[in-house]
Order: structure tokens, then sequence, then C-alpha cells
């Protein structure tokens, strides 16, 4: 038994965090900024968090994830941090040549107070920072919301420097995704380009974290948000923020800043999530929804409909970011599977999440967010109502081992398995890969549960 | 094996001059004496490096922080001291079954926390007004549910500034649970330098509230501890097995596949062999003032190392029937190390290997890469000190900086009822004599080839020219390197996680170990690098005339 001390029943806690469900800020932070094109990610603390969410990240992208640190040491902790980060801003800009630094901040320049804007500002005065270039920054308190937050945080941050109204209107719309794979984002530009509906995307790590190998390293991959295509932003006709959780204070933001109307749109997973986005898409940009869009979402219900005997009345528990367990429970319900718990670590706040949950599955749904919800719990859960699959991160494989339950990887981190980077769960074509594999698991386990003379040739 | 002379196809000299010339002047005058074309002198002398100094900030550097070293490195392994982290998520989460040590608890019911993280989730309102009863209740909350015999509490970062003391808590929760051992590390990422001051925080404490308190020696002859081990990949799983088959017994490693028990018994082994100079070299000296117990360095990865050090293990006990077990072990393990690497070698003779890593490995493997010819030009260490290129006759000289002076230096003195030296001087003086050396480490740089590159703390910038200059068959080093490397269709091996394979110590390890640089080198998947148009592109252009 990997996690034999967990005892049975349910122990309320409200100190003791066990197997968390979310990790801190600064990593989301320098995930959405290495969506912008040649930005390099910078973190103003110890080195040892630059090095930890580095790992985290190249574990779970298997490519090379650049970011650079303040590297405090006990003085800089005591004194302040603004001699470590100006030094940096000069060593960055000599030795990487970005064209952006994304600074994000950490539990301890954050306790000690050291003022970006005020820093930043002087980094400028000094000449420091090379004409064209630019150094923006987001605060992003480990001890506050989760890695969730600090990809808003950053995103928004994005918007704060760049975004700006000029008389000069455009068509285009703002899509602002939540902490997502960068299949993913490839695949809402793919549904809005077959649409024909012009666009700006950011964050937009699609190509950055997930390239090609040709020989070459590339420190800043040809993917990514142009700077100045954030720039026009503020004169777009619109902004959807796809994903309220990881995209509505960037949206928000451009909403008082710009004036930019803005809407709110689930995560594109699965049918009812896809289709709400396409016609809030088409109603938006006035468009029509092209045949080749209808022939994805068609052979996707084909599948669905063929196959809805596998799916229907499975029970199934989920863990994972708030965006992305809301869509996927709407998919559980689309196929029709019964669901028995959904857990995250991520305070919600003012997101109506649960109620969400709810209406879709029913008031006997376990729900929990926030503090001390951990995996520790959620395996407390899965024991006292056992289900037929579990959804969520690499961790989950522990609880799934001993207790004999099948795992769908899905969000982050995932350490053990690889192809989320390149093959989507969005849009409708995501959905059909979704499908696939929550079928593969379930026939793989009636295949091997069914007594010998109940093994079918034909599923 | 002799070491030959390098000749580079750029000179050292050179690389480094071109290197330095780019660097901002105040980060190109530091770097300058971290870079260091080796030269071994008639009396084995070698030049000197500048280490375990602070990383410029802004550089990309492979370096962590002093809670990696602590939690992370040194009491990460061992399964039964449940481990609570003090601070916000993050740090938690991240160390949480990210380094590979397994363990293996010998039935069902014995204690095994490993797959646990416990952190104290610190929120803002707890910045604010201290976190001290949090932890307290979070304590409260962990013995209920784990009842575990021993508890260790890290701080970091933030509870360092706000002013938690782990320690205190730790008293006050050790009155309240009188049978259980808990200590506090202040172990904040802002100390030091790197991972290397986690390990000495670490070291402290392991010694001042575990080592010692029981005093039941495990049953067995010829019985020591292997320090510095921390069985990624089952390293310690083929170590405790050579043991077995050598006849010694092993009474701790620490911390590999480790219990608290064999943790406070340690004092009663009679030898500590130590792996990993850097990273637990104080508490092997600190064991030696304090109970008498004598210790020498080992490296158990190569075939040829792990053969000679339990050849001196063997001797150092002095016993006719350990040494001929021992021998006879050695040389039948040997026949299918050689088998193997006769094949091997051929297929791998004369490739070139970077290798940069950690605070021991950077050396060790160069003796498991020369096994099947592989060649490392440029070498160095992410978080190791002088001593561990030099070797421990620089120790005097080492000047003590502002960064190293804040992490505790311990003042220990002979046990008064457990003091036992376990060599008399006249044993001690033959065994000299005869030319086996204690309390010794020579370090990496006198066992590099005349001319090669070594470099303390290399970063992502030195590491590309590196590449772009020498074109390596193969590079070693962490994960955050991995990918960056491959792009360049340059096979890469992690050092750390050894890419989720081993063991790779001992006999058996050697063997995988061939079989993966065989693997790294020779199969076929770097060779789809280059597209059969990307060597005539201009045929493209004729086709469409």
């Amino acid at each position: 038994m990997l996690l034999r001390h967990t005892p049975t029943g349910l122990n309320e806690r409200s100190a003791l965090t066990i197997n968390p469900a979310k990790t801190c800020q600064p990593v989301g932070a320098m995930y959405a900024a290495l969506g912008l094109h040649r930005c390099l990610p910078h973190s103003h603390g110890s080195q040892g968090c630059c090095a930890y969410h580095r790992s985290a990240l190249t574990r779970h992208y298997n490519d090379p994830i650049m970011g650079s640190t303040s590297s405090f040491s006990e003085g800089a902790s005591v004194f302040g941090g603004q001699a470590n980060i100006l030094e940096a801003i000069t060593n960055i800009f000599t030795l990487y040549d970005p064209d952006i630094i994304a600074v994000n901040t950490t539990c301890l320049s954050e306790v000690i107070g050291d003022d970006l804007v005020q820093i930043i500002k002087k980094a400028a005065e000094d000449k420091k920072i090379p004409r064209g270039k630019f150094v923006i920054h987001a605060n992003t308190p480990s001890f506050k919301g989760s890695h969730v937050t600090g990809y808003a945080n950053m995103a928004a941050a994005m918007v704060q420097y760049f975004a700006k109204n000029t008389e000069k209107k455009h068509r285009r719309i703002n899509l602002i995704p939540s902490f997502i794979e960068p299949s993913d984002m490839s695949e809402i530009k793919h549904l809005a380009g077959e649409m024909g509906v012009e666009y700006t995307m950011f964050p937009d790590t699609s190509d950055v974290v997930n390239t090609s190998m040709d020989g070459t390293f590339r420190m800043y991959p040809h993917g990514g948000c142009r700077r100045e295509w954030i720039e026009t932003s503020g004169d777009a006709q619109a902004t959807f923020a796809i994903g309220r959780m990881g995209a509505l204070p960037a949206a928000k933001l451009l909403d008082t800043k710009c004036k930019v109307p803005l809407h709110i749109l689930d995560l594109p997973i699965g049918i009812t999530a896809t289709d709400a986005f396409v016609n809030a898409l088409r109603t938006v940009a006035h468009v029509a929804v092209p045949d080749s869009i209808r022939e994805e979402r068609g052979k996707l219900v084909d599948v669905l409909c063929d196959m809805n005997q596998y799916t229907y009345g499975k029970k199934v528990s989920l863990m994972g970011d708030p965006d992305i367990l809301l869509s996927m429970v709407r998919f559980c319900r689309d196929i029709g599977m019964e669901v028995l718990h959904v857990l995250t670590g991520t305070p919600v706040g003012k997101f109506k999440l649960e109620e969400r949950v709810k209406e879709m599955c029913g008031p006997d749904v376990v729900f929990r967010s926030g503090l001390q919800c951990d995996l520790f719990m959620f395996e407390q859960l899965i024991k006292e109502n056992k289900p037929d699959l579990i959804m969520g991160n690499t961790y989950c494989k522990y609880m799934c081992r001993d207790n004999d339950i099948p795992l769908l990887r899905i969000g982050f981190p995932i350490y053990d398995r690889i192809g989320h980077s390149y093959v989507p769960l969005m849009g409708y074509r995501g959905g059909m890969h979704l499908l696939l594999k929550i079928l593969t698991i379930l026939m793989d386990r009636q295949d091997r549960d069914a007594a010998e003379e109940n093994v079918e040739l034909i599923m | 094996m002799s070491i030959k002379d390098i000749e580079l196809p750029v000179p050292g000299e050179q690389f480094k001059l071109e290197i330095l010339e780019n660097y901002p002047p105040k980060v190109g005058k530091k770097r300058q004496k971290q870079i260091v074309i080796n030269q071994i002198g008639a009396d084995d002398s070698v030049p000197e490096i500048l280490a375990n100094t602070r990383t410029a900030p802004g550089i990309i550097s492979m370096r962590g922080c002093a809670y990696a070293g602590c939690k992370g490195v040194v009491l990460g392994p061992t399964r039964d001291i449940l481990q609570i982290t003090h601070g916000p998520i993050g740090c938690g989460f991240y160390s949480w079954l990210t380094r590979r040590n397994k363990t293996r608890p010998k039935t069902l019911a014995d204690t095994n926390y490993m797959t646990y993280a416990l952190s104290t989730d610190l929120q803002e309102d707890e910045i604010v007004f201290g976190g001290e009863k949090k932890l307290m209740a979070a304590i409260d909350e962990a013995v209920a549910l784990f009842h575990p015999r021993a508890i260790g509490i890290f701080a970091t970062c933030p509870v360092g500034l706000i002013g938690d003391d782990v320690h205190a808590v730790a008293r006050a929760a050790e009155e309240k649970y009188p049978d259980i051992n808990i200590f506090g590390f202040s172990c904040e990422g802002y100390k030091g330098v790197s991972q290397s001051a986690g390990h000495h925080i670490a070291n402290n404490k392991v010694f001042t509230d575990v080592v010692g308190q029981l005093d039941t020696p495990k049953e067995g002859k010829f019985r020591l501890n292997i320090l510095g081990e921390y069985n990624i990949g089952g390293d310690a799983f083929e170590i405790e097995r050579i043991a077995e088959g050598c006849g010694v017994t092993l009474h701790s490693t620490f911390s590999g596949n480790s219990v608290y028990d064999e943790f406070a018994s340690a004092h009663t082994a009679d030898l500590n062999v130590v792996m990993c100079h850097r990273s637990i070299n104080y508490l092997a000296e600190m064991m030696e003032t304090k109970y008498g117990i004598p210790w020498f360095k080992v490296n158990l990865v190569g075939a040829a190392a792990t053969a000679k050090s339990f050849r001196k293990i063997a001797s150092f006990f002095d016993d006719a029937a350990l040494l001929k077990q021992t021998n006879d072990f050695i040389d039948k393990e040997l026949v299918e190390v050689e088998k193997v690497q006769a094949i091997l070698r051929p297929r791998c003779e004369g490739k070139k290997a970077l290798l940069f890593v950690g605070g021991s490995r950077a050396h060790h493997y160069q003796e498991l890469l020369r096994e099947i010819g592989v060649e490392t030009i440029a070498a160095g260490y992410e978080f190791a000190h002088r001593d561990d290129y030099e070797g421990r006759q620089v120790l005097p000289n080492i000047i003590v900086d502002a960064d190293s002076r804040n992490i505790e230096e311990l003042t220990v003195t002979a046990d008064e009822t457990r003091y036992n030296p376990r060599l008399t001087p006249e044993r001690q003086a033959s065994m000299e004599a005869a030319g086996f050396t204690m309390n010794d480490y020579r370090g990496m740089m006198p066992e590099m080839a005349n001319g090669s590159l070594v470099i303390d703390d290399c970063n992502q910038y030195e590491m590309e020219k590196l590449i772009e200059y020498y074109k390596p068959d193969l590079v070693c080093a962490g994960v955050k390197e991995k990918y960056v490397v491959q792009k360049q269709g340059i096979p890469m091996k992690q050092l750390h996680s050894y890419d989720y394979m081993g063991p790779f110590a001992g006999f058996v390890g050697a063997v995988n170990f061939y079989k993966e640089i065989d693997r790294l080198i020779n199969s076929s998947a770097f060779r789809f690098t280059k597209a059969p148009w990307d060597e005539s592109p201009e045929l493209s252009a004729t086709y469409n005339n």
C-alpha cells in the first residue's frame, strides 16, 4: 500500500494540508509569462523557487522551460531585493536578450515588501532597460490563492503594462484562456480560425512549451503572443475570458482600462461547453459556423451515441483546477457519467463553482474546495464511495493503485505520461480524444474484470 | 585506470576568454575564478577554484535552495520521520516524491510516510499575525492521524522573516507529546548560496537531536554506516546487497531506505563511510569527535570504484575471513560486469561527455563513464565547495564569507560516556604506514585529465557555449537542462533522477549504466533530428522550376 496511513472515514482538519491539490502562485505566473513571445519569466525571490517552478514545468512539458531568478541571499532578505533585481535586469538583457522580462514575486519578496512598480521605474530611469525592451511584473504571493491565481495575475499584468486605447478600433476578439495546455490553446485558435474570427490570444504558450526538435535550441521559440498584439487588445470589439478563474482578472482589467466588452465563458471541453463557446463566438463576431466545425462536432456526437452504453451511469470522481473541473464535469454529464466527487485545493472565491456543479450533477455530489481540501481528503472520499474512474493529476496514481481505480490524467501536473501538450482535450476534436481515452480505459477494465464467459469479442 | 591528458579542439583558455568577454564586468570577474583549466602538478596539486559563492542575480543557474538541500536531499529519503513543511504550499508540493528516493518497508504494517506531503499551507493572515499557532495545530492533527515516532519541521523563506520559531514550537510540541521526538530545521530558502547550506543545517539537527538517542546496536559483525547515499533509483538497495554479499553489516544509511531507529543508534557502529562528501561530511566529522567513529570516503559508483571501496572496508575491519568473503564476492560480481563492458566499450570508446551535477556525482560518474571509454571533457558541481574539487587539504585555507558564516557550525566534544575510539593509536599508525587513508577526500580535480575544463555553478549560457564549442556526444546534468540539450540533438542523461531508471550504483548499477549510455549514444532516435531534405535544401527549389 502506497498510502497506507490514510484512515477510512473523513478526518476534518483546520491546520494541516496533506498531499495538496494545488500549488503556489509563481509557477502559474511563470507559465503565463512563457505565453508572451520573446519573454523571459523572472522569479523575484530565492533561487529555490525558480528551480522548483522550472523543474515542475519541465517535467510536465518535457520541453525547455527558461526562467531566471533574483537569487536572494540572507542579506537581500533583510535589506530588500532591489539591488538584486536591478543587477538581474542588466545581466539578463546582456546575456539572454529577451524582449520582455516578466517578473513574478514570491512569498519572500512579498513579505519583505519590495515595491516592483517603483523598482521597475528606477531600472528605467537608470537606463537598465534597453530601448524597445520591457520589464513587467505581477504580484504573486504564494500565501494567497494557488497556481491558477498566479497565472491569472500574470495575464492581467500583460493588460496592465501593454493594452492601450487608441482611436483605431478593430474587429478582433481577445481570447484570454485560463491555465490550460498549449494544445488546447491551439485548438481554441483552430475553432476561431475555422469560423473566420480574427483574434488575439494571450497568454499563448503553444509553440513555446511544446516545440519540435530540429537540432537547434531556441531560447525564445516562435510561439507566444506578440507584445504589439496585446497593445491593440484595448481596441478590440470584445474579450472572451475562457475559464473564469484563470482569465477573468485580465479580461476585467481590459474592460475597466480600455472599455472592451467582456464575455465570461467556460472552457470548451466536450459538447455542451464547446457548443456554448462556438455559439458565443458566432454571435459576438457575427459569423456563421462553417461546415468544417459541424463535421468535427458531428463526429464527436457520432462516437458518443455509438458507444454511450460504456460511459452511461459510470461513476467518476474528479480533482483539479476550478475552470477545468467545471467543464470536465459538464462533459462527464454529456456522456452520461455520474459524478461522485469534485475537489480542488484552489479557493474559488466568488466563483459559484459548487452551485454550478450541483446544477449539473444534482445535490448528492460531494463538492470540496479551498484550504485543507487535498488529495488526502479526496482519497478518504473515494474510499467511502468508490468511483469507476478518477480524473486528476499524476499524484492521483498512488490512491488509484491502492484502491484499484483507473486514472485519466488531466490538469497539472502530469509528470508520468505525455501527450497533453500536443493532443487537445478542448473543442470537438479534443472532445473526441478525451472520449476515446475514457472509453479505452473503461473498456479495458471491462475486458480485464469480466468473467471468462462474458469476454466480448465485439464491443 | 590512468587518465590521459586531453587536447580540446578549442583550448580551454580560449573558450574561457571568449565566454568571459560576453559577461557584464561584475559577473565576468567572478566567473573567471570559477572556470578553471585542470592541471595536475607534480605533487598532485591542482589549480584553485572559486566555489560555494553566490550566483549572480539574473543568471540562469542550475541551483536550488537550502530548503531543497535540507528537506529534499538529506531528510526526504527517511520513511518514518513525519515531515511537515511550515510555509505556503509551494515548497511542500515541489518536494513531494520528486527526488525518487526509493524506500522499502519490510512489512505492510511498517511505517512509510514517503508518499505524504505535509504542509501548514500558510495564508496571508498567518503571514501577518504569525504562523506558530497553526503549526502547533498542524502537529496535533498530524499526531492524531499518523502516530509518528519522530516529526521534522522545515522552515521556508517567509517563516524566517515573520519570526516564527520552529524550534520553540518543536519544544512545546515535545512537551505535549513526550514519546515523539520533534525537531525543527531553520532551512529557509534564502540561507547560504545553494542547497549546500541546507545539507549542513540538516546534518547539525540530525546530529544533535537524533543520532545517539538509542543505544541498542544492530546485530551483526563488522557494522558500518553509509553516509550520503540517498537511494535514488534504488542505489541503496544495490549497496545493501553488496554489503551483505561481502559480509559486513550495514547499520544505517544516511538516508536512503532508512528508518529513524537506525539514525538514532548509528553511533553504535564502528565505521562511517562517506559517499556524497558534500552533503554529509559534517556528520561524519562530528560523529568521530563525539563517539570516536572513524570515517573514510568511498565511491560506490563504477564497478572498479565499488570493488575498491568494499575491499577497503574489509581491510579496515582487519579480518581474514571477511577479506576473503569480500574478495570472492567482488570477483564473482565482476565477471558479469566485465562481460558487458567488453561488449559495450568498443561501441562507446572515445565519446566525449560534459558532466554538471550535484556535489559528488560530477566526480563519481566520471569513473563510470571511463569504464566504457567515455571521456569527460568538462565537469563541475552545482553546489559543492573547494574541498570537493581540490581535496580536503584546502579546508584550512577556505575563506568563510558572510553567506557561510550564517550557517551554524556546531562545537562538538567527546561524549563523556560513549566516546570510544575504534582504532588504537598503534593500529592507526600501522594503517597509515600501509597507505590506508582516513578522514580524507582528494576531490574531483586530481582525477580529471590535464586540460579538461572544471566549471563551478555552470549556468545556461556556459552550457550552451560548451555544446557549441565542443559538440559533446553526451551531456549529464539535471531536469532543467535536459531538453535544452536534447533540442540540439545531443543525448542528455539526468544524473539527479537518472531519468526514472536505475540503480546505477554498485555492480548491477554499473551494468545498467553502461547499457543506458550505449542506448543514448548508439540508438537511432537522435539521428532523426535532421530530415533528409535538410542535407540538400536547394534540390526542392530545382523541382519547383
